[in-house]
């Protein structure tokens, strides 16, 4: 006999049974370089993608600073670390014509898209929305081109940005995070492939979300994308960036790269939704998301990330913003659920530096099976930072007995004008919050779902509409019947 | 630890003298030593607290006698136990009739009991220096079942030019025993000294210990205390931290807590002013279930100085039902100080009640408004809310002599009423 109450056990087993939901692979033809890392690999990824000789020297210093650097060890995450000579750094899709309308495009890729949910025709038509679509490393389709054409933003792939727009990557490209940042941006800065490249001009509101998806493709190469987004004075964008990857084996290395350039009285708003391949129940396999992510906020400008974190075996990432004008504000808004063995370092770093500055830091994280989900933010108020404010408020849950919950929040303050409030918890859902629910008619499985989705709204609720859809998908996926 | 270039650390300790008979725990320590370095600010542990312009000094482990009168705390009716530079002075010190306290020499304390207490707990290169050439100290065993008659005062006199004082404390709470012990830590008499304390203990099953510390040391003092419990099961532990002395202070706490049902609560004020650095890095380990824990500590900086905290709390997988709260407050004065927070929760349980919070801040102003205008000057508003926000850790010394002594040196010091 069915039982028709569900426990928080039958959660959490649920949980475990949970496999991943979107593996599969793609079987096309792939151009891939042989394993390991040198000069020489550079200059040859430098050279198959058509690159002028100034990006050659900044990926040959990027490589000869990384070879100076260890890998940090200083996340709250076991794994064994990647053989960096046994990874592929360039795969290109097989075919090297561009394409020069949507009917050019290999339908097997096509495919891929269509189980991926994201149809450009469907998109183009009833979301208004423009994709960038990546698949390993190449970008091979833009649509809506035309349409921000018209107003004068650029949104294209960063290779096309490189060869179109040399001026605005040269100069800032780097500036937010130069290659001499940490192990893995150095590494992205020598290897990358490709990414996407994003220009709002001065007082321009990008009448729709941007959005890119990326996937990894390719066994054994590594993916090594790179975002540049620059919003010029007084413009607005919204920008999507949304992932899932097929099932592997090995483990795969993404080392990504984002660099937000928010001018004065411009608006970025970055919404993430991450669902690599996390591994299987026995915590074999899955991708290793190593980022770096950064925004530069000048004058009243404003940087907002929001993250939605489901996937990865590990994930090592915090989307940071440098308040470096006067009145510039950071938001930082995440989700993230582990499950299995997953395993999350993630967080945010405020920087403050300009006069009334202020920031804002919500972290949700939610920890189930035998995972470890640790929240590691840094909130820094210099001295020329007068009037600063930051609130920031951690808060995890645990739906195992096996799972780990931290906070390693780190505050530094050194202007006595500042404000800063800092709390986090860290507890169970509590029996009486879902007594609560029972004794007024509501069965447990919804009460679960109720509160899972009550403690994720603050986040969620700061995604543009059909984002959130997606994201509250994904979390339905990762907690498969606690929700609805 | 970083890797050796030359051994700053067996510099440091070249002139101390060796005992003749070296006891395990000394060699022990002598052995860790000989491949350690001193902490810079590269080391997680030691991120915001540089202490290497210190270690580079030559210090004397000097026998002195110091006038002890002048901080006798009036009232108090304790063991009265008197170390001057770290040497334990008998003639000083006054001990009580008092059948539920015996107290001994450090070197009296049983080795294997020692070593079986503290296993696998770890040392850092300070708290090794001083197990390796402490010059004297005190083993305190609080007797079954009995309350001690008296608090335990335990005098730290630093005198002399460059000194260090490296007195090691053990204490020993026994079973369903109760005790109040009272630290001291004054320099009137020293200029640039280094006092690097060792106190630790053990609190068996139903035991109750409670520790006021109160540090006082001059503004050019080096001060670093590495202090150790570990808790039973049902037994109570209380430690309030009083910090207004020193250049740098660091004072390391950690409580283990090895058995169900146990309390711990850890109370922290602290108030730099000139260029004072005050340290503070907590840690209570939950092994077992169903335990409370309370972390307050709250700090005032004016001029330069510099505040740090970093409480850890860490939950132990199975360790259930454990509810630890941890809050860390500072009002900055000036525009010159800073403060460093890092509270932290590391749960690897799930049904706990785990949570901390940390604010930074001037003095509200809308508070100061409110006072002024009922007629309260600038300077008395002021006095007023800094003592009502220190107040709340001042509480928490229920010791009233104590607290009294207390008052009167921030009276003193600060021109602060309570």
């Amino acid at each position: 006999m069915m039982s028709n109450t569900y426990t928080e056990e039958d959660l959490a087993k649920n949980l475990e049974e949970q496999d991943y939901k979107y593996g599969f692979t793609s079987d096309f033809k792939s151009d891939t370089i042989p394993v390991g890392l040198n000069e020489d690999v550079i200059r040859l990824i430098s050279s198959k993608k058509e690159e002028p000789l100034w990006l050659l020297e900044k990926r040959l210093q990027a490589y000869r600073a990384w070879t100076t650097m260890v890998e940090p060890d200083w996340a709250h995450v076991n794994y064994k670390k990647p053989d960096f000579q046994a990874i592929s750094y360039y795969s290109a899709p097989g075919q090297t014509k561009k394409y020069e309308s949507w009917d050019d495009v290999d339908p097997e890729m096509k495919e891929t898209m269509k189980k991926l949910g994201i149809s450009m025709d469907e998109q183009q038509r009833l979301t208004g929305t423009a994709v960038d679509f990546v698949v390993d490393s190449v970008s091979v389709a833009t649509s809506f081109k035309k349409k921000l054409g018209e107003l004068g933003i650029i949104f294209c792939s960063f290779s096309e940005a490189v060869e179109n727009h040399p001026e605005l990557v040269k100069k800032y490209m780097g500036t937010v995070v130069p290659h001499t940042d940490n192990f893995y941006a150095a590494l992205n800065s020598a290897v990358f492939t490709d990414g996407s490249f994003c220009y709002i001009p001065k007082g321009v509101r990008c009448p729709m979300e941007l959005s890119t998806y990326f996937r990894i493709n390719e066994g054994g190469t590594g993916q090594f994308e790179r975002t540049l987004v620059i919003a010029d004075e007084g413009s607005y964008v919204s920008y999507l960036e949304g992932c899932t990857a097929p099932m592997r084996d090995e483990n795969q290395l993404h080392a990504a790269v984002v660099e937000l350039i928010s001018l004065d009285d411009a608006e970025i708003k970055y919404s993430t939704v991450q669902n690599w391949y996390p591994g299987n129940k026995e915590g074999v396999g899955g991708v290793f998301n190593f980022v770096t992510k950064r925004g530069l906020c000048e004058k009243n400008a404003k940087i907002s990330w929001t993250q939605v974190e489901t996937g990865s075996a590990v994930t090592w990432k915090y989307p940071s913003c440098i308040l470096k004008g006067d009145n510039s504000i950071g938001e930082f808004y995440s989700v993230a659920v582990t499950n299995h063995f997953q395993q999350a370092d993630t967080g945010s770093k405020m920087i403050h530096l300009g006069k009334n500055t202020s920031s804002t830091i919500i972290s949700k994280g939610i920890s189930a099976g035998q995972s470890q989900n640790t929240y590691r933010g840094l909130v820094q108020i210099h001295p020329g930072a007068d009037n600063a404010r930051n609130r920031s408020e951690c808060d995890s849950l645990l739906l195992s007995d096996r799972s780990g919950a931290h906070t390693f929040p780190y505050i530094e303050c050194k202007n006595s004008t500042a404000k800063i409030e800092h709390e986090a918890t860290t507890s169970k859902i509590g029996e009486d919050q879902i007594f609560y629910c029972q004794q007024r008619g509501i069965n447990e499985e919804k009460a679960i779902g109720l509160i899972v989705n009550g403690y994720c709204k603050e986040v969620l609720n700061n995604m543009p509409m059909e984002f959130a859809v997606e994201a509250q998908k994904l979390l339905e996926i990762s907690l498969e019947n606690s929700v609805g | 630890m970083e890797v050796v270039v030359d051994n700053k650390v067996l510099a440091f300790v070249a002139d101390f003298k060796k005992p003749e008979t070296i006891s395990d725990v000394r060699k022990q320590a002598m052995d860790a030593l000989s491949g350690m370095d001193f902490p810079t600010t590269r080391v997680e542990e030691w991120k915001y607290t540089r202490v290497a312009k210190y270690v580079k000094k030559k210090y004397k482990q000097v026998q002195a006698s110091a006038n002890v009168g002048e901080y006798t705390i009036a009232d108090l009716n304790a063991h009265q136990l008197v170390f001057v530079n770290g040497y334990y002075d008998e003639s000083l010190s006054t001990i009580l009739e008092d059948d539920a306290v015996s107290i001994h020499k450090i070197d009296d304390l049983n080795e294997e009991y020692y070593a079986d207490i503290v296993d696998g707990t770890s040392e850092n290169v300070f708290s090794l220096i001083n197990k390796a050439y402490q010059t004297g100290g005190v083993f305190i065993q609080i007797k079954k079942n009995k309350k001690a008659n008296h608090p335990i005062h335990l005098m730290h006199i630093l005198d002399g030019e460059e000194v260090i004082a490296n007195a090691r404390h053990f204490i020993q709470s026994e079973t369903g025993s109760k005790a109040e012990v009272v630290a001291t830590y004054h320099s009137k008499n020293s200029e640039n000294s280094f006092t690097n304390i060792v106190l630790e203990g053990h609190i068996e099953a139903n035991a109750s210990l409670t520790i006021n510390k109160f540090q006082t040391e001059a503004k050019n003092v080096l001060h670093i205390s590495n202090e150790l419990f570990i808790q039973d099961e049902s037994s109570n532990f209380l430690i309030n931290t009083i910090t207004t002395g020193a250049l740098l202070t660091r004072n390391g706490l950690d409580v283990i807590v090895e058995g169900e049902n146990c309390h711990t609560e850890m109370n922290g004020a602290y108030l730099g002013t000139e260029k004072q650095h005050i340290d503070n890095h907590t840690i209570i380990d939950q092994l077992y279930s169903h335990c409370t824990s309370s972390e307050a500590y709250k700090g005032v900086m004016d001029d330069k100085s510099v505040g740090v905290f970093n409480g850890k709390v860490i939950v132990r997988q199975d360790a259930q039902k454990i509810a630890a709260y941890q809050s860390n407050k500072n009002i900055l004065l000036s525009k010159t100080a800073s403060v460093n927070s890092k509270p932290e929760l590391e749960i690897y349980a799930d049904d706990v009640r785990c949570s901390h919070g940390s604010t930074i801040g001037e003095l509200d102003e809308e508070a100061m408004f409110y006072l002024q205008s009922r007629g309260i000057s600038a300077a008395s508003a002021r006095q007023l809310l800094i003592a009502a926000f220190i107040g709340d850790i001042l509480d928490k010394v229920q010791n009233e002599a104590l607290r009294a002594n207390i008052d009167k040196l921030f009276l003193e010091d600060f021109g602060w009423k309570f």
